[in-house]
């Protein structure tokens, strides 16, 4: 069950220019907490902004009873949250939202991450592996806009062999976008099981990919949220009905979805 | 200022009309899902009622995304009376909502007269029965009925911003109901208190005000409206001054009890609002930062009367007048 908590802010890291990593110390997150889901954070007490921002867990510390988060500021409400120093209390709610499917035996998985997307699929590939030990073979596909906006290369490295990078300057892995890369790989791989989480383009073309090899996927979908919760209905998103279309809420019934259940726009 | 360490007991009792509640604080139309979202958060027999999402008599979609954008101290939302339909209400939100331990207040909007007399006759079944303790569940307590939802392009705020036909909607809600009828006030006209004495001539029992101000927000990136419906309501604390000025015109104009309610956070909004006049209050935006936030206004409501010698809430009701 989701809660209300104020808890403290344990470390803050900049992890690229403008991209922060913030430790939270709070062992019910820590313990209930599945990849997939995310919490709803107070950015200020001020009037500036008055909504929470939903963010996506990143990873948590069951031994030490916390939880990360990283985000990009984009606007008044990150960038207040990216005040927040080691110390500072932080009002949340949370953990919220349907988690990733976790296979009971995951075969082959690939995780398809485009710039802010890749924070999820880092708890995701922790959790497979940490449930499935060594025989685990997830690839991770990272695109980034830059080599100066490439991060956690090194945590996704050591859960998996296969991390494959683009950029689109081409300043660091493959030229292009990420979608290119694992198109090429994608059939000769042989996944079992997609995860895919970056900008709409980029996850309807990893959808289109994964119809045309068989393989099964799932995406993480981003929307403007009022409550988080499932009460306001402003983060509608469409989703398929037998007699056409309908809309569905990504608080609640995702943000986590089957790419055979839901209609992406441009 | 008294003393009264020892604290005596405030009665929080609210009578709007024939409507009592055990509280004088509700929940909003459209923040609060159908009762069951906030229900881990917030017991809803702390409350003194839930008003559901707004009813159509046929489904809505509700409008594309985005839906909402950010403003300061506030919020714009076009979601477009997204709902389930009348008989799916009934028949699936209903039955749990009646379950819950407080007065469930129906929100229904209507795009023809027929509309909302449909809806109002098909409610009527599903009153509470009239012998069961007033203020608890059992049924629907009350309608709200919504004549003020800027996000739809027939109906809604066209009723509401029009006294002839603001009177005529709360008629025709009237003649098919026993429940009392709360009309539901648009703050997008010139004169409120004319409206006010519109829906009073038409029967209403009880007046609720304000639903949101028609705003926009354009995305200077884009150069393009940031919602995709372009315009939509405001609501939360950057509206409260123009609602309390509302609530406190209306309070003069109409003898009926009011229910306030824009951008009401904390205890001491809702205590501005009683002193313009309103015997309840509704929190509706204030949700969504703190879902406690009815809980910690009906705590500190009562505080401020039992410091002030109140023995009941009801005592400051109109204060600020005369």
């Amino acid at each position: 069950m989701p809660e209300v908590l104020a808890e403290k802010v344990e470390s803050m890291e900049e992890l690229a220019r403008g991209v922060f990593r913030m430790r939270i110390k709070s062992g019910y997150i820590a313990e209930e907490a599945r990849p997939g889901q995310f919490v709803n954070i107070k950015c200020g007490d001020g009037m500036e902004v008055i909504l929470r921002r939903p963010i996506s867990i990143c990873s948590v510390d069951r031994d030490k009873g916390t939880f990360d988060v990283v985000f990009q500021v984009r606007g008044t409400g990150t960038a207040l949250l990216a005040q927040k120093r080691a110390g500072d209390m932080v009002d949340f709610i949370g953990p919220l939202g349907k988690a990733f499917h976790m296979p009971e035996n995951p075969g082959r998985i690939a995780v398809v991450g485009g710039g802010i997307g890749i924070f999820p699929l880092y708890f995701l590939l922790k959790e497979l592996k940490g449930v499935s030990g060594d025989i685990f073979t997830g690839d991770a596909f990272l695109g980034f806009r830059d080599s100066a906006s490439a991060i956690m290369l090194d945590d996704f490295r050591q859960l998996s062999g296969n991390v494959f990078i683009s950029t689109d300057d081409g300043s660091m892995g493959f030229k292009g976008t990420i979608v290119q890369l694992f198109g090429e790989k994608a059939a000769a791989n042989g996944y079992d099981l997609v995860y895919a989480c970056g900008p709409a383009p980029m996850m309807k073309k990893v959808i289109e990919l994964a119809d045309r090899n068989g393989i099964k996927c799932q995406v993480s979908l981003e929307q403007r949220m009022g409550c988080g919760i499932g009460a306001c209905l402003v983060c509608a998103c469409k989703t398929k009905k037998e007699d056409g279309w309908e809309y569905k809420h990504v608080c609640k019934d995702g943000p986590v979805f089957w790419s055979g259940e839901i209609i992406l726009e441009d | 200022m008294q003393e009264y360490s020892n604290g005596h007991q405030v009665d929080l009792t609210t009578r709007l009309g024939t409507l009592v509640l055990r509280n004088p604080v509700i929940t909003a139309s459209g923040t609060y899902g159908f009762g069951e979202e906030y229900a881990a958060y917030c017991s809803p027999s702390s409350l003194g009622a839930i008003t559901v999402k707004g009813i159509t008599p046929l489904p809505r979609l509700g409008n594309p995304v985005p839906r909402l954008a950010e403003t300061p101290a506030g919020l714009l939302n076009s979601v477009g009376l997204e709902n389930p339909g009348l008989e799916e209400f009934i028949n699936s939100y209903l039955p749990k909502l009646a379950q819950l331990d407080t007065a469930v207040i129906v929100n229904i909007s209507g795009f023809s007269l027929e509309d909302y007399s449909l809806m109002a006759s098909a409610l009527e079944e599903h009153s509470r029965p009239k012998n069961r303790d007033q203020a608890r569940s059992g049924g629907i307590a009350a309608l709200e009925v919504n004549i003020s939802c800027p996000n739809i392009k027939h109906g809604g705020m066209a009723f509401g911003t029009n006294p002839k036909s603001a009177e005529a909607v709360v008629q025709a809600v009237k003649r098919n109901t026993t429940l009392p009828v709360i009309a539901k006030l648009s703050p997008n006209v010139t004169d409120i208190a004319e409206m006010a004495k519109a829906v009073s001539s038409g029967g209403a029992d009880i007046i609720s005000l304000i639903n949101t101000l028609l705003g926009m927000s354009i995305d200077i990136r884009t150069q393009k409206p940031v919602l995709a419906n372009k315009m939509g309501g405001l609501s939360g604390p950057a509206i409260r001054p123009v609602a309390v000025r509302m609530v406190y015109q209306v309070y003069e104009a109409v003898e009926l009890p009011l229910i306030g309610m824009g951008g009401i956070a904390t205890w001491e909004d809702a205590v501005e609002f009683m002193l313009a006049g309103a015997s309840a209050v509704s929190i509706g935006t204030a949700n969504f930062v703190n879902p406690m936030a009815p809980l910690e206004i009906l705590k500190g409501l009562e505080d401020y009367c039992r410091q002030r010698g109140y023995h009941s809430v009801q005592e400051i009701v109109g204060l600020a007048h005369g």
